[in-house]
């Protein structure tokens, strides 16, 4: 209604105003065209011109050839003429560098223009032309500028420096405009100051360790001064700066709180959140018992409720910022839950997010309000808010333990209305409910049973597998419920096969005599027929404890379950307290580090909050405040991860996180620190591939398993099995999860948190157990718990082709033999920013003719920050061309956008073929009849495995271990190798007890191939 | 800060791309088409990460606004700063749409360089940008109008430029309230509340000094205590108080005096302008109640009844009352009978639509519809949707009363009583709905 009123105002205006047919000229030529217009002498035509030029800039087409016609046009007294020239040299005069200098006279002579606004009009566009020659001229107008009388030159040459210090930092500081930068920040105008303060975080920002900004209670008294007269956006400027000041102690704090409290009122969401953002750092110093503290909090949660009546953009930043002080702070909150309740028009972002801070809320006095709120959400449309009101439920029941009964008796009313996937997701829950509070509502299982055969998802699959398993005493026919499920095993996503797995092992220990034909199949099914490593070695584990000692077995499987905590879903306590440091910006939005998603030096420093000190200290032990959700010291939450994987984290350690595409691989590889984990996202989680599954090459595979005897005992103690699996979150905004460690102890329990696997946890061990089975795990942990198919070395993936190089494409990869097969597994990652498609790969010609078996099996675009792992079956059959170095492999990737090459080197270890295991005979008469000038010599340093184990180790490269001699201490290995072209390598390997020097003697027919067997032999050894 | 800024058509087409930094390409504006506008699904975010970069977006009918950036900005400001310009755009050439901005894409340009410098916002308030970006090329301006510009834009007072004159001082204030409801079908209230907008319009001379009263309830209280006792204070200004929940206030308040004596004291910008915002969720005057009566007759049939109350003065009218009951997917034909107004089923927006031009106080009146449905092997239930009201009454549902605006101009000859002051309350429903 305003501005139609405005409108009638400016109707002249925009019915004079058809600027739009500049938008329609398409014609061929049109260059030509235009560069006449331009130089024509009439005013109104050049002007006409340079709008067409604009124009056209503006859709995308290149005009760049205009460049000097349009330069001539920049003297002139037309003021709006002359903007669109400035225009028209900013987007093109990186472009075309020589030229620009054509322009900096009249820039210079604009410098000193009597008009105000034309002197800032020039210093600006200075500053915006990205050309190195220009900025020695710049200097001196800006050295003007930033002394100018007139306050709107001043904060124009302010932003300037800033700019100037982004394309030559060194001549910035040599030009000494940090000082006279320094000097604004005490100007008598108010927005001059909050630019130069802009101006100089900015440049701070890219210079951590120095003492830019200099803040200290004189310059702090400044900025206050200065924030109650200034533009709204100066306000942000100067609050955002004031968050990375330290105050000296308690009373500094207060009192710099006090004078930011008022902006707590004002219309800008963000000049509140900028100032809600100080608050909460310098809160951090005030000690407890103050009044003033209490006083605070309780000013903070108004306008923060206030944020929630804005537009939805806004209101979603908002709700992102409030879930972090939610989180950090509960008790400013806790009393506004209604303001939470979704609407029913909001955005989805909105809903969800509102969703989130409910469950965070939620309390025993609020619990009926939101139980009634989340079923009302369950009936709504949208599939993904739907689904997480019923996971919202679940966790309702987890947390106030009064409400577990109605959270139940819900659940169950919404598991009657049949809705797919309203059923799937409540039995994911309820399987969490049952965790949480056992024996006490397994009386539901019945109605779950009924809704078996609708479930076809994966997660909630898993969870009714867990369920029938854990419960199989109680259900009569859990025997045939399994066995349903086992009829597709093969089909079923690796975290089903995996909890099917030990859901059979469970009902197996709880009613030996019916099922053991059950347990057989699944067995056999997890052993032999499958490709997945983790699947293959649970089976191996508990077949393995199954036949050796029932007894014990038992105790390990059905251990009784510590309880999980209530508490879901909380960020990481250190990364809480960085990105309270950061509220309002990307950062909490994205609720991760700058340093995740900025590029360069920018923001890569970390915020923390700062430390209590001062006189009012409280008893408190600052830890404590910082404790996630301000509880009870020893009660700290542990976290529990998020949705996907706190089931996996539930269930069994290792599912396979749903979203991860193709073949899943060992989730095992990811050894990252926590931080990295968590800031990386997607990027570095592929950024890092690199990083090898480190993982013991396993010598003892057994091809049937049978129970072997334990040969190097191992303690438990001494292994620690660490899991960062890995949700794929989607950098735009769902937050990225983080999975504690867990241990395989509570693997094989099907307990996650129980404590630090066994040997941290005796009484679940019982004593019994000690002797041959626990030397058989230790054993098999020692295989890494994680192990290889064939126990084949394959070195770790490393990057093969930089993303630089490959317009956005980057490839990293490896070769492995799996079970006879040559693989080349590929990940490929798009960091372009347009989607690619159509893959295919060709290699050159090489030593040991390796090519392609199939196309690169690439089926659906990989969108941008994507990634998609492939393996691509290699056959031994293509032409032959001696590569040097032997295994050097040339290789041709082509997509969409354009081919690429690169080069790898294989191990040659992978053209070990399995039969090349020569009989003692053979072998003896071979190594005569190859001529000693063949044989090569080599030393490995550094080897701490005794004979035994290398051979074993060995034998998993298909390397063979024909005779063993032992001569005076020294053992005396006889290897032999064939390869895939039929070359046979024989070895000789002398190891020699307290000796961690091997010496190997290598004789082959075709010698070249010596030094690449070598390096094979020294890497499968050492890793 | 800001990298970028780019608006698009609906068909993804860039109108106006504006670029104030290195690190964003033109790469950036198609990877925001293709992923964003080109999306097939519904937008799940404001904010989107594509390749380490950074998009803002807002709509505006078909039009896409979008800030890029490669750093961690402040995403408040950047969102902030987009309403923002929206307002600007539309005070200079009305609506925002692909027509208006192609006609005035030099005019936005403009703007663009004058309101967002290396990515940082600048002065943004148009009544100081309409000073000196007019579009009319060069006015010959002397020396002090220059300079009163520059002022102006810098300044403390950025809103307002000196030498005002109005022969008749003038000023309108409007209470402008939208009160919002949620309530079960039991007519249980689960969450209530009323946001609030003082706008002001003046046409004051001079640079005058204004002073905003209310019935707030910290004010009168402190008054009370100052004075006599509180009953006597309560008496005296004739009306109750209410308790504001929060309020935010136009750039002009100051903010600091207002923390410390919780006064409202400001110079106004010339002509309109929003003076405060606030909140209440306290003893609202919930104007209408409605009360729904869902029946399902079988698996093709429903009966719907619902009854609404005004719950006022009687001598008040409200105007433009609209019920929305909303009917399942699969209706085939709706029978109406309503006592008053006009109902109509809407088959395109799946409701029935039941207007009501006045209603006075304490009234009320019914309508009952019978809903034949097709039979569907649909398993889902209908969500039921709640009823919505639309509808505009002559007070403010919050009982916000304004108690004085004091105007003082000690440069110019005229005083408070001079000034002629107009004050009108209209409560719209925000939303306001009623589960069935």
């Amino acid at each position: 209604m305003e501005w139609a009123n405005q409108l009638c105002e400016n109707r002249q205006f925009g019915s004079k105003m058809t600027d739009s047919k500049y938008f329609t000229t398409t014609k061929k030529g049109e260059i030509f065209e235009l560069k006449a217009e331009l130089n024509s002498d009439k005013k109104e035509k050049k002007k006409e011109a340079v709008k067409k030029v604009i124009a056209s800039m503006t859709v995308g087409k290149d005009v760049s050839a205009l460049f000097p016609d349009v330069v001539n046009c920049m003297q002139t007294d037309n003021l709006e003429l002359k903007k669109l020239v400035y225009l028209y040299l900013m987007n093109y005069a990186k472009s075309q560098p020589d030229m620009a200098i054509m322009a900096v006279n009249t820039f210079v002579k604009d410098c000193e223009d009597a008009n105000p606004l034309i002197r800032a009009l020039a210093v600006r566009t200075m500053g915006c032309i990205r050309v190195d020659k220009i900025t020695e001229y710049l200097c001196e107008p800006l050295r003007k500028c930033l002394k100018d009388e007139d306050p709107y030159v001043r904060k124009t040459a302010a932003v300037c420096v800033a700019k100037l210090h982004d394309i030559n930092a060194q001549l910035v500081e040599d030009q000494g405009f940090l000082d006279t930068l320094k000097d604004l920040i005490s100007d008598s105008n108010p927005m001059v100051v909050a630019n130069a303060v802009a101006a100089l975080s900015e440049i701070a920002e890219s210079h951590p360790n120095s003492n830019l900004l200099d803040l200290n209670p004189q310059s702090i008294n400044k900025l206050l001064t200065a924030l109650n007269e200034c533009t709204e956006w100066g306000q942000i400027f100067i609050l955002d700066c004031l968050a990375n000041y330290t105050p000296r102690d308690d009373r500094e704090s207060q009192s710099i709180c006090e004078r930011v409290t008022p902006r707590l009122s004002h219309a800008n969401s963000a000049v509140v959140l900028s100032a809600v953002k100080v608050l909460m750092k310098f809160m951090e110093m005030l000690p407890k018992d103050l009044d003033y503290y209490s006083t605070l909090l309780k000013k903070l949660a108004p306008p923060l409720v206030t944020l929630l009546s804005a537009e939805p953009e806004l209101q979603y930043v908002a709700l992102r910022n409030i879930n972090l002080i939610v989180q950090k702070r509960p008790e400013i909150l806790k009393h506004e839950m209604k303001v939470f309740f979704v609407k029913y028009n909001d955005p989805i972002y909105v809903k969800l997010e509102k969703l989130d801070i409910m469950i965070r809320l939620a309390s025993q006095a609020n619990i009926a309000q939101v139980l009634a709120e989340l079923k009302e959400y369950a009936t709504e449309v949208d599939v993904d808010f739907v689904r997480k009101a019923v996971r919202a439920i679940g966790r309702c029941a987890i947390k106030v333990e009064q409400s577990a009964e109605r959270c139940v008796s819900t659940l169950l009313d919404l598991i009657q209305t049949k809705v797919n996937y309203v059923v799937q997701e409540a039995i994911v829950v309820i399987k969490d409910i049952f965790r949480k509070y056992p024996n006490k509502y397994e009386s539901v299982i019945a109605t779950l049973c009924e809704n078996l055969d609708s479930l076809d998802e994966p997660e909630a699959r898993a969870a009714m597998i867990w369920i029938v398993g854990e419960y199989a005493e109680r259900i009569d026919n859990a025997d045939e419920l399994l066995e349903s499920f086992l009829e597709g095993f093969h089909d079923e996503s690796t975290q089903v096969q995996l909890q099917l797995l030990t859901a059979i092992v469970k009902l197996f220990l709880k009613k030996p005599t019916e099922t053991q034909e059950l347990v057989q199949q699944v067995l056999s099914l997890a052993t032999q027929d499958s490709d997945n490593p983790d699947l293959r070695d649970r089976g191996y584990i508990y077949w393995r404890l199954l036949s050796t000692d029932p007894v014990a077995a038992k105790e390990v499987v059905l251990a009784e379950k510590p309880l999980i905590s209530e508490e879901t879903d909380l960020i990481e306590p250190t990364l809480l307290e960085e990105l309270i440091c950061h509220i309002g910006t990307l950062a909490s939005v994205y609720h991760k580090p700058p340093s995740a998603f900025v590029e360069g030096s920018r923001g890569v420093m970390h915020k923390r909050l700062p430390a209590r000190t001062g006189s009012g200290e409280s008893t408190e032990s600052p830890d404590v405040g910082t404790a996630a959700g301000g509880s009870a010291p020893e009660a700290a939450p542990s976290i529990i991860p998020s949705q996907g994987d706190l089931l996996g984290d539930l269930l069994n350690l290792d599912m396979a996180p749903p979203t991860t595409s193709g073949p899943p691989p060992p989730t095992t590889g990811m050894q990252m620190g926590g931080m990295d984990l968590l800031g990386g996202g997607l990027d570095s989680l592929m950024g890092d591939e690199s990083e090898p599954p480190h993982v013991p090459p396993r010598m003892d595979t057994p091809r049937s398993p049978s129970p072997q005897p334990p040969s190097p005992v191992y303690t438990h103690t001494d292994y620690t099995y660490t899991d960062y699996s890995h949700t794929d979150s989607p950098p735009d905004h769902s937050p990225t999860e983080h999975s504690p460690p867990a241990e395989l102890g509570g693997d094989i329990g099907g307990s996650p948190a129980m404590g630090a696997g066994f040997g941290a946890a005796p009484a679940v061990m019982p004593a019994s157990l000690n002797a041959p089975v626990g030397g058989g795990l230790g054993d098999l942990f020692d295989l890494g718990g994680v192990g290889m198919p064939m126990g084949a070395y394959i070195p770790p993936k490393i990057v093969w082709l930089p993303a630089m190089k490959a317009k956005g494409l980057e490839i990293s990869g490896t070769f492995a033999r799996r079970a006879g097969v040559i693989q080349m597994e590929l990940i490929l990652t798009n960091k372009a920013m347009s989607v690619m498609t159509d893959f295919a790969i060709q290699f050159n010609r090489n030593s040991f003719g390796l090519a392609p078996a199939g196309p690169l099996q690439v089926l659906t675009p990989l969108g941008p920050n994507q990634t998609i792992e492939v393996s691509l079956p290699l056959s031994t059959v293509g032409p032959v061309m001696k590569m040097d170095p032997l295994n050097n492999l040339q290789v041709a990737v082509k997509n969409n956008i354009d081919v690429f090459y690169f080069s790898c080197q294989y191990p040659i270890s992978m053209l070990f073929v399995e039969d090349g295991k020569m009989e003692r005979q053979v072998f003896l008469a071979t190594w005569k009849d190859i001529p000693n000038d063949n044989e090569s010599q080599f030393q490995i340093k550094d080897c701490h495995l005794n004979s035994d184990a290398a051979s074993s180790k060995l034998q998993g490269s298909n390397i063979f271990t024909i005779a063993k001699r032992t001569v005076e201490g020294q053992d005396m290995l006889y290897m032999s190798i064939k390869l895939s072209n039929g070359i046979w390598v024989l070895a000789e390997l002398r190891v020699q007890a307290g000796n961690s020097n091997y010496t190997i003697s290598l004789k082959c027919r075709a010698p070249e191939v010596s030094q690449c067997v070598f390096q094979c032999y020294e890497a499968v050894l050492k890793n | 800060m800001i990298g970028g800024l780019f608006i698009y058509n609906h068909k993804g087409e860039v109108l106006i791309s504006r670029v104030y930094r290195d690190d964003i390409g033109r790469n950036a504006v198609d990877a925001f088409r293709v992923n964003v506008i080109h999306a097939r699904q519904q937008v799940r975010s404001p904010v989107t990460n594509i390749a380490r970069t950074s998009f803002f977006h807002v709509k505006r009918s078909n039009i896409w606004l979008a800030a890029v950036t490669k750093q961690n900005v402040n995403a408040a400001m950047v969102f902030e700063f987009l309403y923002k310009m929206c307002d600007v755009m539309t005070a200079y050439f009305g609506k925002i749409s692909e027509e208006n901005i192609k006609n005035n894409f030099v005019l936005i340009y403009e703007l663009l360089d004058e309101i967002l410098d290396f990515g940082y916002p600048q002065n943004s308030e148009t009544g100081a940008l309409k000073t000196f970006i007019t579009q009319t090329g060069i006015k010959s301006q002397s020396k002090e109008e220059q300079s009163q510009i520059t002022s102006q834009v810098t300044g403390q007072i950025g809103w307002r430029r000196e030498g005002i004159k109005y022969r008749r001082n003038e000023l309108f204030l409007d209470v402008l309230e939208s009160v919002n409801l949620l309530m079960s079908p039991q007519g249980q209230v689960l969450s209530a509340h009323v946001s609030g907008r003082v706008v002001m319009k003046s046409y004051l001379s001079g640079m005058p000094e204004c002073k905003f009263g209310m019935n707030d309830k910290i004010v009168i209280d402190k008054q009370g205590k100052g004075g006599a006792t509180e009953e006597a204070a309560g008496k005296r200004s004739g009306h109750q108080s209410i308790a504001i929940d929060d309020c935010t206030f136009h750039q002009c308040v100051r903010l600091s005096k207002f923390d410390a004596e919780r006064s409202i004291s400001f110079i106004p910008p010339d002509g309109e302008c929003e003076l405060m915002r606030y909140r209440t969720t306290k003893d609202i005057i919930l104007p209408f109640r409605v009360i729904p009566l869902v029946r399902e007759v079988g698996r093709t049939k429903l009966e719907v009844k619902v009854v609404i109350k005004s719950n006022f003065k009687p001598s008040l009218l409200a105007q433009k009352i609209e019920v929305r009951i909303p009917t399942p997917l699969n209706t085939s034909g709706v029978q109406v009978i309503c006592m008053k107004g006009k109902a109509k089923y809407k088959a395109s927006e799946n409701a029935i639509v039941w207007k009501i031009k006045r209603m006075a106080g304490m009234k009320e009146s019914q309508i009952s519809a019978e809903i034949e449905l097709l039979p569907t092997n649909d398993k889902k239930k209908w969500a039921r949707p709640p009823i919505s009201m639309n509808f505009e009454v002559p007070f403010a549902p919050s009982g916000l009363k304004v108690r004085y605006l004091k105007v003082f101009e000690p440069k110019l000859n005229y005083s408070d009583h001079d000034v002629i002051k107009w004050v009108r309350y209209i409560g719209r429903s925000g939303i306001y709905e009623t589960r069935c």
